[in-house]
């Protein structure tokens, strides 16, 4: 039992895709109700597995490791660590909120339902994969599913979104496919390795590539790292692979669009982490100045900026707005785990979660009043406030949240990626620093305009109700989360601290050979 | 050992049963007023011929490892080589047999008063390829490959009174004249270089006598001409768009799953164990000096390449198909330029898996055209919303297993042919073979795109599936699916077949 947990997390959602698809179409709440049932044992599951996970030790644990094709060495290898455990939790704790944050779904609701608990395998699968094919394999499942949430069931240039979020992320897994096979054939040629997918045995690879430059003065392992960046950079996203990001959030449903704020984006910077890292330390090393620190902090500003634009700039939209702020907020992350520093990491990965959180929020808040008001201008409201209490009262926990004041949950994981990050570039750090009081402005921009001052007449045609109780239900839990981890960050800290500070361990050691050039010494 | 002509027959039972039941399918044709039947005739015919060629390969493999063992795998005085790799190929052909027959049943193109003649050549080329899959010696070869291209001039042109399918028979028949007499002219040159026309002498006389490269060359230029017309490859590809556009459905998809097969057979038997060697490590030597592999390695690249940029802006489904293929080809030529066993085993694989997703993709077409009497795209508007959900549903499987997205079978065999590029290192054609890949979602994607995404008209009515192509789809789309998460035993098949029988 101990050990299938991660197993029956990942493919409870799948059964019950077969569930709902044995439902009658004209049974709406039935398929409802089944698919939240569906999503809550990995809910009850993550709770157990928080419990019990050992915090002590960087090995994997709950481990199933069983041949899937023998004739290649592909396994059917299950695991978590602190590097991975956080977003488990994350993917579970989200994902009955989202069937929550669905209900008002009105169009062939069987296949909307089962697409997102098809979804649901893949993302968990993603986290706990310890295999390079199998980790592939739920890496692009997540893609068809996307597809057609996005197309189907997306707002008005549906289309356009889902096909542009599908080329970007296909052409990042195809180079990864391409990387992953290269691993899989240095592994074969080194003894006492062979010929292996797994993620656990093949940082032995990386000693014996050869490097000596291959093409642009890059050695092979050089252009396999880069390779890989781009493929999870597509996904973090990372200027300029961004442009995907802005069009897919706009136009998905609101509870997929958390799914790809909350849990797609930091599937890049989990991948960095569980793949660059241990696999190409020296390169990963090389590049950190550049493609993480520099980049990110560049996403910081960058993100934040566009984010403000949407105060001023037609179509003034706000879950633009959330989505650009994405993109800012995922530069800490991208910062701090290249500082390489105990903060650095950890914040890092604590930026993951509480953005998965804070980020969920945000959109969850644009979905329920767009539900209402149908549309979501910034300058087409005024004065909620007085309309609705309680849903501003919501609003300004997520808003302050994303703003990043003390005391909730960001603020501390953004401290210790700039924390972190000052030691090794000073440069960037001060950038991230800065950004946010342009982060504070377009969010207090967005304030003002929307919930204070006088109510506008015209919400007497609205009919403008308060936030309900499901949506209540929906939101109050991760406003906890925000709370709490404010607070007391340890709760996610002490999961992940002995096997980041492992990672960072990798990388260090394997830098000392390779000095620093100039360039990188200029950016500290 | 060889045998001679009467003791061959005991073992070319498959190839029997096919010329027995085509002998039927034409007597019955004569005799009874009401058609359907022949087509069950037909169904039940290659659905033996199926399960005999199956029982030779898997019941009988003993006595195909016993004929090897005591040199005892040539027919009819050294024609025909019984091997794992032929019987493959037989299984594979069989199967295609069955498929198109079977979708044939529930077409409305076919549903006429000469289906007689129809069952009966589909057929006979089935039987023809066949022999395209055993051949070893030039002469069958070419014979075989005549007698494919003839039938399926004349399947081409069944639709009597359609324009367009006239059109691409004639145009069809002048392609493959000119390319099988190029073909035949580059044999003559190899038989006037070698002195034999049976692929192991040839294979001992271009390795001991050292032939002048340059005229080996160009004699496999010549030669490559037939093959590249069979399998669409570039330049050869012409044919390709206008005939898959023209021809009957089921028969665009014959085309497009066993001529191809048949094609690669042919090729593969060729340039393997004719004309290269066996070395270390499941590696292949090919005769010294002559750059073939490189040639093909273009060929390989501009086939798929150029297939996927054509097929961008199509907007009739089966022309869109047509140049799919093409690109197709292109994967699977991957396989060949590497030279080892890896590659020929990618290869077996690819080809089974193509089997189910291009077959299946052809099925929808042909539901959508049964009922719409549309080929383009435009006919497959909002498919899912107006009662074809399962078609639709299993289009979209078929598309993104063509695509190559995991779990589907579609993924793993490119996979095997990355896995046997990488191996070689030609990392290029492995990244123009993925850039492609990412290409070829995008018509894929628009064909989902107009099925899921967009709302059908109001002029379109509903699409009805009848339960012949429902459960042919539904056994293919249930195979795509599942060899995409299990796919051993079938790889394990293809692992077998790569061995030839060559023979002393």
């Amino acid at each position: 039992m101990e050990s299938s947990i991660l197993t029956l997390m990942i493919f409870f959602p799948l059964a019950g895709m077969v569930a709902v698809f044995c439902l009658p179409s004209q049974a709406k709440d039935l398929i409802r109700w089944t698919a939240f049932a569906f999503t809550l044992p990995a809910f009850f599951l993550g709770i157990w597995l928080y419990q019990n996970f050992d915090t002590t030790t960087t090995a994997l644990q709950f481990v199933v490791n069983v041949p899937w094709i023998e004739s290649f060495n592909i396994r059917y290898f299950v695991g978590v660590d602190g590097v991975s455990i956080s977003m488990v939790l994350l993917t579970a704790f989200l994902c009955p909120i989202c069937i929550l944050a669905s209900w008002n779904i009105e169009r062939a609701e069987k296949g909307y339902f089962a697409l997102f608990l098809l979804l649901d395998t893949a993302m968990t699968g993603v986290f706990c994969a310890m295999d390079f094919f199998l980790f592939f394999i739920f890496w692009e499942l997540m893609l068809l599913p996307m597809y057609f949430l996005i197309g189907i069931w997306g707002g008005p240039r549906r289309e356009y979104a889902a096909i542009k979020f599908f080329l970007y992320t296909m052409l990042g897994s195809a180079l990864m496919l391409v990387c992953m096979l290269v691993f899989y054939f240095q592994a074969g040629a080194i003894e006492g390795v062979g010929y292996t997918f797994d993620l656990t045995q093949l940082p032995a690879v990386a000693q014996h590539f050869q490097t000596e430059p291959l093409l642009f003065g890059f050695s092979l392992p050089q252009i396999m790292w880069l390779a890989l960046f781009i493929n999870f950079a597509v996904k973090i996203p990372a200027f300029p692979f961004h442009t995907w990001l802005p069009d897919a959030h706009v136009e998905a449903p609101t509870a997929i669009s958390v799914i790809l704020a909350g849990v797609l984006l930091k599937m890049g910077t989990y991948g960095i982490l569980r793949v660059n890292y241990p696999l190409l330390p020296a390169e990963t090393f090389f590049f950190a100045p550049y493609c993480l620190a520099a980049l990110g902090a560049w996403n910081i500003v960058y993100g934040a900026f566009c984010a403000l634009s949407q105060c001023f700039t037609e179509p003034k939209d706000l879950k633009k707005l959330v989505a650009y702020s994405s993109i800012s907020h995922m530069g800490y992350v991208m910062l701090g785990m290249a500082s390489f520093t105990p903060q650095g990491i950890n914040g890092a990965v604590l930026q993951m979660f509480n953005h998965g959180t804070i980020t969920a929020m945000l959109f969850l808040i644009v979905g329920v009043i767009y539900d209402r008001a149908h549309h979501r201008r910034i300058d087409g409201f005024g004065g909620l406030a007085s309309v609705m209490p309680v849903y501003t009262g919501v609003m300004g926990l997520a808003f302050f949240a994303a703003m990043g004041l003390p005391g909730l949950s960001a603020f501390i994981s953004e401290v210790l990626c700039l924390l972190g990050a000052w030691h090794a570039y000073k440069i960037p750090t001060l950038l991230g620093a800065l950004t946010v009081i342009i982060t504070a402005s377009y969010l207090l921009w967005t304030i003002q305009q929307m919930f204070l001052g006088q109510p506008r007449e015209e919400y007497a045609d609205m009919h403008l109700s308060e936030i309900n109780t499901r949506e209540l239900c929906m939101l109050v839990p991760l406003g906890a989360i925000v709370v709490i981890l404010g607070f007391y960050p340890h709760a996610v800290l002490d999961l992940l601290d002995v096997s980041l500070q492992g990672l960072n361990e990798v990388v260090l050691s394997a830098s000392t050979s390779s000095s620093p050039d100039a360039a990188a010494v200029a950016l500290r | 050992m060889n045998l001679g002509s009467i003791e061959s027959l005991a073992y070319l039972y498959p190839e029997g049963i096919l010329l027995l039941s085509i002998l039927a399918v034409f007597l019955v044709d004569l005799c009874v007023d009401d058609k359907e039947r022949l087509g069950n005739i037909a169904l039940v015919g290659a659905a033996l011929a199926l399960v005999f060629t199956s029982g030779l390969s898997f019941f009988d493999i003993r006595l195909i490892e016993g004929l090897q063992g005591a040199g005892e795998g040539w027919l009819f005085h050294r024609m025909i080589a019984l091997d794992s790799f032929a019987i493959f190929f037989k299984v594979i052909l069989s199967l295609s047999l069955v498929g198109v027959v079977w979708m044939s049943l529930g077409s409305r193109e076919i549903n006429g008063p000469n289906q007689g003649e129809y069952y009966g050549i589909l057929l006979a080329s089935g039987l023809g390829m066949f022999f395209m899959a055993s051949a070893t010696n030039l002469l069958l070869a070419y014979l075989s490959l005549e007698f494919v291209s003839l039938t399926s001039y004349v399947l081409t042109g069944y639709l009597t009174h359609n324009r367009r399918s006239g059109e691409a028979a004639l145009k069809y028949l002048i392609y493959g004249g000119v390319a099988s007499g190029t073909m035949i002219y580059g044999m003559s040159w190899i038989f006037g270089l070698t002195g034999s026309l049976d692929y192991t002498e040839i294979n001992a006389a271009l390795l001991q006598n050292a032939p002048d490269q340059l005229t080996l060359f160009i004699a496999l230029v010549l030669m490559l001409a037939g093959f590249g017309y069979k399998i669409a490859a570039v330049p050869f590809h012409m044919w390709a768009p206008d005939v898959y556009h023209g021809a009957p459905i089921p028969v665009t998809a014959f085309l497009s799953v066993g001529s191809k097969a048949a094609g690669f057979a042919l090729l593969m038997r060729f340039f393997y164990p004719a004309l290269s060697q066996s070395g270390d490590a499941g590696m292949w030597q090919f005769v010294p000096g002559v750059e073939w592999p490189q040639l093909m390695l273009i060929v390989a690249m501009v086939t798929m390449t150029l297939g996927n940029l054509a097929a961008l802006n199509q907007y009739n489904v089966k022309r869109l198909l047509a140049y799919s293929s093409i690109a197709h080809a292109g994967y699977i030529l991957m396989g060949f330029v590497v030279l080892s066993d890896e590659g020929l085993r990618a290869m077996l694989f690819y080809i089974v898996v193509y089997y189910l997703m291009n077959l299946g993709a052809f099925i929808v077409v042909m539901v959508v055209a049964n009922n719409t009497g549309r080929e383009d795209l435009e006919g497959f508007r909002g498919l899912a919303w107006r009662g074809g959900a399962l078609p639709a549903a299993a289009m979209a499987i078929f598309l993104f297993s063509l695509t190559g997205l995991p779990p589907l079978a579609g993924f793993i065999g490119k996979f095997y042919l990355f896995a046997a590029v990488v191996k070689g290192q030609f990392y290029w054609l492995a990244v123009v073979g993925i850039l492609n890949s990412v290409v070829s979602l995008y018509y894929y994607a628009r064909i989902v795109k107009t099925m899921f995404l967009d709302q059908p008209s109001d002029s379109e009515g509903e699409v009805t599936l009848d339960p012949h192509n429902g459960s042919l789809l539904a056994i293919l789309s249930v195979a795509t699916v599942i060899l995409g998460v299990y796919w051993a035993p079938v790889f394990d098949f293809a692992d077998r077949s790569t061995r030839f029988f060559l023979g002393s």
